[in-house]
């Protein structure tokens, strides 16, 4: 309970109080180009399939994730360093991404997304003759 | 010449007033840090909860291969350590590598009835949480009044 809250209870007042904005966690990433596309690794620990949203359109790639951590009854937090169970992280993507044609993968708490690229924008190997 | 040193003063009593309202905003709690604490960002990100029976350990280590992890607890000291290799794609154009790569080291200091005898350890979704027994002693016993 928030000192907020408690103090509302407190005073005896029956009012709503206003929630305070929630954390939100921002999964670190990687992303790397090659050829074919962009793959991007996000690390989001506790988090399943079923809670698991993965939205682009042509603009923004929009990860969300809620993390599920089993918790014994009445546990109080003696130690922590993770303040949320919430992953938000958006990207904007470009024109020459096949945007619905991205894959996503989640194992171990890591998604990988890969967007690839059009086929007629990949670089072409140029052969060059000796004259 | 020592005109200056005032000024100096006054710099350093306005750094602990922004200190202060950090503190304030990230809701850090003041006084003495853990002897074993570690600086924010350290691999993986770590919380302790506890109830009257079971000590709770959550690590936040996505993408392990449970096999390299070794666990060890000494008296109420839980040493988790392992390795996380992330591949590096060749050929490949990095424009971002914020996830954690290499050895990784943890110890963390539980209170002090955990019982190393009883200790259980699994692997979900990325969370490796380990489970310590409380001894009985530490449970809460009700008292008759005669």
């Amino acid at each position: 309970m928030s000192e907020k809250e408690l103090a509302t209870r407190q005073s005896g007042e029956v009012r709503k109080t206003e929630r305070e904005p929630e954390l939100v966690l921002r999964p670190p990433t990687d992303i790397f180009e090659d050829a074919e596309g962009i793959t991007l690794q996000l690390d989001m620990p506790g988090v399943s399939r079923e809670r698991l949203n993965v939205q682009a359109d042509r603009q923004a790639l929009v990860v969300e994730g809620n993390a599920e951590i089993s918790m014994p009854e009445g546990m109080e937090a003696l130690y922590a360093e993770v303040h949320s169970t919430l992953y938000r992280r958006s990207f904007t993507l470009s024109s020459e991404l096949e945007t619905d044609k991205i894959d996503a993968n989640l194992k171990d708490g890591v998604l990988t997304v890969r967007i690839p690229k059009r086929a007629e924008l990949r670089p072409r190997k140029i052969d060059i003759r000796v004259g | 010449m020592f005109g200056s040193l005032t000024n100096l003063e006054s710099l350093f009593d306005e750094f602990r007033r922004i200190e202060q309202d950090m503190d304030e905003l990230f809701g850090r709690r003041p006084g003495p840090a853990g002897i074993r604490s570690v600086s924010r960002g350290t691999f993986p990100p770590t919380n302790v909860g506890a109830t009257p029976a079971v000590l709770d350990v959550y690590l936040f280590a996505a993408g392990l291969d449970p096999k390299s992890l070794n666990l060890s607890i000494q008296q109420n000291l839980l040493t988790v350590s392992g390795e996380r290799q992330v591949p590096v794609k060749e050929n490949a154009t990095y424009y971002r590598q914020e996830r954690f790569s290499g050895e990784f080291r943890r110890v963390i200091t539980l209170p002090d009835d955990a019982d190393p005898d009883r200790v259980e350890a699994k692997y979900r979704d990325g969370v490796l949480q380990i489970s310590v027994q409380r001894r009985e002693s530490a449970s809460p016993r009700q008292i008759q009044v005669h």
